[in-house]
């Protein structure tokens, strides 16, 4: 059974279509990749698979687990955490307190009214693990506006990495980045992807078939093409279309 | 660029945040300062009344704070709560039990209760539509004070209320004269104060935080947003609530104005002059400056709050840290001089 699966997924914004009968598993242990032109509804798919849209019609299942119903702080608390295309992060705080507030043993306690978080020695030890996983070492102090791009998309990555997931949705994690920083995104994920399954947007193409174990294509808010690397790059649609000159 | 990933070995943070002070200096401060209040004001040409209004004011200042500047939630009809505590405090006193405790204990439960009614309206709002929602609320409460004469005594209100002794059982304080009063109000502000400086440091004020700077991302990281904006409106209710009946204690009396829309703008006013958006002391601060300048200004020109109005409009447009901010300021400038 895959840890992950949407099945017949619909999302429709008043009379406008923009998932319709959406398929996918992800396997564990695996990174999908998720590829599509613009407005093809990966974002959307996305939002719906995560909480941040309620799917018009279809399942949404997480070990069996039907999660399509519930809010975005009970699926993140199963395990399931996400970045956004557009950086989303909380800029006025410091690089650790950033991470600490992600963390498990913070969030559940939110209730506590009387205690002082920063008097909590071992939670700033461990968001400081999670920012030495992602290459942030010796920036804790730092405010997160102040943080360079590449520097801010992997405090997002902590962020996420910091709540405890079983499944992490990238989306574009690429996005505004150069190639050094994409070559140092690309060894973050590949390590990432030994302890966790990875869904990955993405519109790298080189990216993307580089890490990918299964891509899936979206187009028109259906999902057209599937399979492995190297089967989109035999699947005759992908040698006709534009990414058959990175994919192939 | 995104930098080079290590390997996360049994890690400790290089650098860690400074925890809060168990009990802050300004707090012991603003304590020392009030405390004195019924000897120093007289000698400053100023009434020892003052010193309970201006108390009281900190009072609802520092809980409305809790909303507007750690929280983010414009509330902008908070007077209601304000009002109905004072309310709450009268009508028990009045027709259930003429014992200070009891009474102070109905004003901030029936401020929460009307927070909470409120709250689970509003707390699926943010922005512009929240702070609309809590003004056409704010407007209802003033509206049913004034109409409900019955109970609410319509636009005279709640006349002849008594400063009830504060009765520990083995040791009774009579609080009739404003010197012990002051005392009084004093303890109930510390008291507050200390409560608000736990909430803003704990797990608690820091999942708020987060929420004020940004909804969405707090929502995924696993915090239940609804839930804490739910209950943050509630506490500053209860504290409004507190104050309006300290207030009506004060005042002997509870009526709708503290109601109105004016009233509400009020004390958003004082957190912004004061600074609430960058500093915990900040509405302490802008209490005390609008009690002060309201009495000052006020024995110069009736026009007071013309003047106290462009001073708002000054600091909105070239200082939006406001007094604390300026303070601020001027400290790091005298540090870096030291320096």
């Amino acid at each position: 059974m895959a840890l992950f699966e949407a099945r017949g997924l619909h999302k429709r914004f008043g009379d406008r279509v923009v998932l319709e009968s959406i398929d996918l598993a992800f396997q564990a242990g695996t990174l999908t990749g998720i590829m599509g032109p613009n407005g093809a509804g990966k974002t959307t798919c996305f939002h719906c698979m995560t909480g941040f849209h309620r799917p018009s019609r279809g399942r949404i299942l997480l070990d069996g687990e039907d999660i399509g119903a519930l809010k975005p702080h009970e699926i993140v608390a199963r395990g399931v955490a996400r970045s956004f295309q557009a950086i989303s992060l909380f800029d006025a705080d410091t690089v650790l307190d950033n991470v600490v507030v992600a963390l498990p043993q913070v969030r559940e306690r939110a209730a506590d009214a009387w205690g002082d978080l920063a008097r909590d020695s071992e939670a700033q030890d461990r968001a400081a693990a999670v920012l030495a996983r992602v290459g942030l070492a010796g920036r804790e102090r730092a405010k997160a506006k102040d943080l360079a791009y590449g520097e801010r998309r992997a405090l997002e990555i902590a962020l996420a990495l910091a709540s405890g997931p079983r499944i992490l949705f990238l989306d574009e994690p690429t996005s505004g980045l150069g190639p050094d920083g994409t070559a140092r995104l690309a060894e973050l994920v590949a390590e990432l992807k030994r302890s966790l399954t990875l869904v990955v947007i993405e519109h790298d193409m080189r990216f993307l078939f580089g890490l990918a174990d299964t891509i899936a294509v979206i187009h028109w808010g259906q999902v057209i093409a599937g399979g492995t690397p190297q089967a989109l790059r035999d699947n005759p649609w992908v040698a006709r279309s534009a990414l058959a000159e990175v994919a192939c | 660029m995104i930098p080079a990933a290590t390997a996360a070995p049994g890690v400790a943070a290089t650098w860690r945040p400074t925890p809060a002070a168990r009990v802050p200096v300004p707090l012991v401060v603003l304590v020392a300062v009030l405390g004195t209040a019924p000897w120093w004001l007289p000698a400053v040409g100023l009434y020892p009344y003052l010193g309970v209004e201006i108390a009281v004011w900190m009072v609802y200042a520092m809980g409305y704070n809790l909303l507007l500047g750690h929280s983010g939630l414009p509330s902008f009809g908070h007077g209601a709560f304000f009002g109905i505590g004072a309310y709450g405090f009268g009508l028990v006193q009045k027709h259930l039990a003429a014992n200070l405790w009891i009474d102070l204990a109905a004003a901030v439960l029936v401020a929460a209760l009307a927070g909470a009614i409120v709250a689970a309206f509003i707390s699926h709002r943010r922005g512009i539509y929240y702070a609309l929602l809590t003004i056409a609320f704010g407007q209802v409460a003033w509206f049913v004070a004034i109409k409900w004469h019955s109970v609410t005594g319509g636009e005279d209100g709640l006349l002849n209320l008594k400063r009830l002794p504060a009765d520990f059982g083995f040791v009774a304080f009579d609080l009739k004269s404003n010197e012990a009063l002051i005392a009084f109000v004093l303890v109930a502000l510390a008291l507050v104060v200390f409560g608000c400086w736990r909430i803003v440091h704990s797990r608690y004020g820091r999942a708020l935080a987060c929420v004020r700077q940004n909804e969405t991302r707090a929502r995924f990281v696993g915090y239940p947003v609804w839930r804490l904006k739910f209950s943050i409106f509630v506490v500053a209710s209860s504290i409004a609530g507190f104050a309006g009946a300290l207030f009506a204690m004060a005042q002997q009396s509870a009526y709708p104005n503290v109601m109105s829309l004016h009233q509400s703008g009020l004390v958003v006013m004082m957190v912004l002059v004061g600074g609430g958006l960058v500093s915990f002391w900040g509405p302490l601060v802008g209490a005390a400056f609008f009690i002060l300048a309201r009495d000052l200004l006020g024995a110069y020109t009736e026009t007071w709050l013309f003047w106290y109005g462009l001073v708002f409009m000054a600091l909105v447009l070239f200082k939006p840290e406001g007094l604390a901010g300026i303070g601020r300021d001027l400290a790091a400038r005298w540090r870096a001089r030291k320096a």
